[in-house]
């Protein structure tokens, strides 16, 4: 395998977009890209897309050539991926594998979702279809619901408190307020974060992510060449996804994720790195539970710890590993598609030192890590200066 | 009738379309008794009271394939006997 570089990154600011339909965002994402660096669009040999449910939100199939024919990648393969909240995540893992075996040299990748163009409950109900349908999702649940009893098993073994979750959501939206391409750009307090309406017991309204349209795209390149392309090249120094159960009731223990640790493990090993070297992170907290879990997994805190660990401030902007300084998907956004790609953008920004206000103090070493589902596709990416 | 222990449990408040006028409404994750994990859970509905992680429940429903239990009364011993009535 040769070494790979993302050599350019763009996306679109997130929000509710009503007059921005998927194509739109993709193309606007996919620009912004190829703006980012000298890559001719005609040297792009590859193209791939992360989408989670355009079909189900939009009515359009067929996306990836929908998408790469109106960014001007005239005939080249275009394969959409869809991985749940990995989608993208995992597109960028198969593009990197294409240009690390040598297949191709340039792939560039989109990711993009288009979700407010439906109400709360249908939006819900499409979520709800990357859960196992025959069983909990006939039950009723919905992934706020699973994440829910998640949180409560967790809180069943570990004493973590609905504190510790709201420090979550008051960290990131902190950050996120510094973020001009964030969804929701506002300060929350402790109290208000606890005082949100109950989505599902013990989670509220703060402790969820958001309902986003967006898109983000880098482009990948070998290492070799990147130069001639970029300036500052961003390395891929370990990635790896994994995958779990669909059905949470089939996992054996609901306060890990397996996924995370396999893909983990993985991506430490071929970064040759291991979580104490990590400065910085993108984690996946489609809920506040989701990130408090994550920093468990991945090994920044114990078993049990990440609630405590998150309330000490450690992950904050200023703290000793900042984690979500774009404001993660709960103050950011999460179109659900573009997530994965939007980490990366996230991370090759912090480790080019152009994150403006937000910008870490150590930044040589981030870590993206993008979960589908409650747990059964997950994606982790270490990037590092080239 | 099928048995078994609360594994996990929450009240949705926000359902989806299709349950939106049942909200809220409680779902568990049950280990069912006489079985090995994990494979033996089952995600089912609550009837009845609320319950909690640890609580025994047993099957009482099944509407359109989806199971629903109860908490299960505590065993005649443990409840109270009204006392008799003197005479």
């Amino acid at each position: 395998m040769r070494p790979v570089a993302v050599v350019a990154a763009g996306k679109t600011p997130f929000g509710a977009f009503s007059g921005l339909d998927l194509r739109a965002l993709a193309v606007e994402a996919g620009e912004k890209c190829l703006a980012n660096a000298r890559v001719p669009r005609e040297r792009i040999q590859s193209f791939y897309l992360g989408n989670f449910a355009g079909p189900a939100f939009t009515g359009q199939n067929h996306l990836a050539p929908y998408i790469s024919m109106a960014l001007g990648l005239e005939g080249i393969p275009a394969t959409r991926v869809e991985a749940a909240c990995a989608s993208s995540g995992s597109a960028f893992f198969h593009a990197w594998a294409e240009v690390a075996a040598g297949i191709y040299d340039f792939v560039m990748v989109v990711g993009v979702e288009k979700m407010t163009s439906q109400s709360t409950a249908r939006t819900t109900e499409i979520l709800a279809s990357a859960g196992d349908l025959a069983g909990e999702i006939r039950a009723g649940s919905t992934f706020a619901s699973l994440f829910a009893m998640i949180a409560r098993r967790h809180m069943h073994e570990f004493g973590t408190k609905k504190e510790h979750l709201a420090a979550v959501a008051v960290k990131n939206h902190a950050a996120g307020a510094l973020n001009p391409d964030a969804h929701m750009r506002k300060v929350i307090t402790l109290e208000q974060a606890l005082a949100g309406r109950p989505i599902a017991d013990p989670l509220g309204l703060y402790d969820c992510s958001l309902i986003s349209d967006g898109a983000a795209a880098v482009i990948l390149a070998p290492l070799e060449r990147a130069a001639e392309f970029t300036a500052n090249p961003v390395r891929i120094l370990g990635v790896a996804q994994a995958s779990d159960y669909v059905a949470l009731d089939q996992k054996a223990d609901i306060t890990t994720f397996p996924a995370v640790r396999r893909a983990a493990e993985k991506a430490y090993q071929m970064a040759g790195v291991g979580p104490r070297d990590i400065q910085f992170a993108e984690l996946h907290d489609c809920f506040t539970i989701a990130e408090i879990i994550a920093t468990e997994d991945l090994g920044f805190t114990p078993r049990g710890c990440g609630g405590p660990y998150a309330m000490a401030g450690y992950t904050s902007l200023q703290g000793e590993r900042p984690i979500n300084a774009s404001g993660g998907l709960k103050s950011k956004g999460h179109p659900v598609g573009a997530t994965g790609v939007a980490q990366i953008c996230d991370v090759v920004q912090q480790i080019r030192g152009q994150a403006g206000e937000r910008q870490v103090a150590r930044h040589s070493l981030g870590l993206a890590q993008n979960l589908g589902g409650s747990g059964a596709t997950c994606v982790v990416s270490i990037l590092a200066e080239a | 009738m099928r048995t078994g222990t609360v594994y996990t449990e929450t009240v949705i408040y926000s359902a989806a379309e299709a349950f939106a006028a049942e909200a809220p409404f409680q779902t568990a994750i049950v280990a069912l008794d006489g079985a090995s994990e994990p494979s033996r859970r089952l995600t089912v509905r609550i009837a009845g009271g609320r319950v909690s992680i640890g609580d025994r429940v047993v099957e009482v429903d099944s509407r359109g394939g989806v199971p629903f239990f109860q908490k299960v009364p505590l065993s005649a011993d443990d409840v109270p006997r009204p006392e008799k009535s003197p005479g």
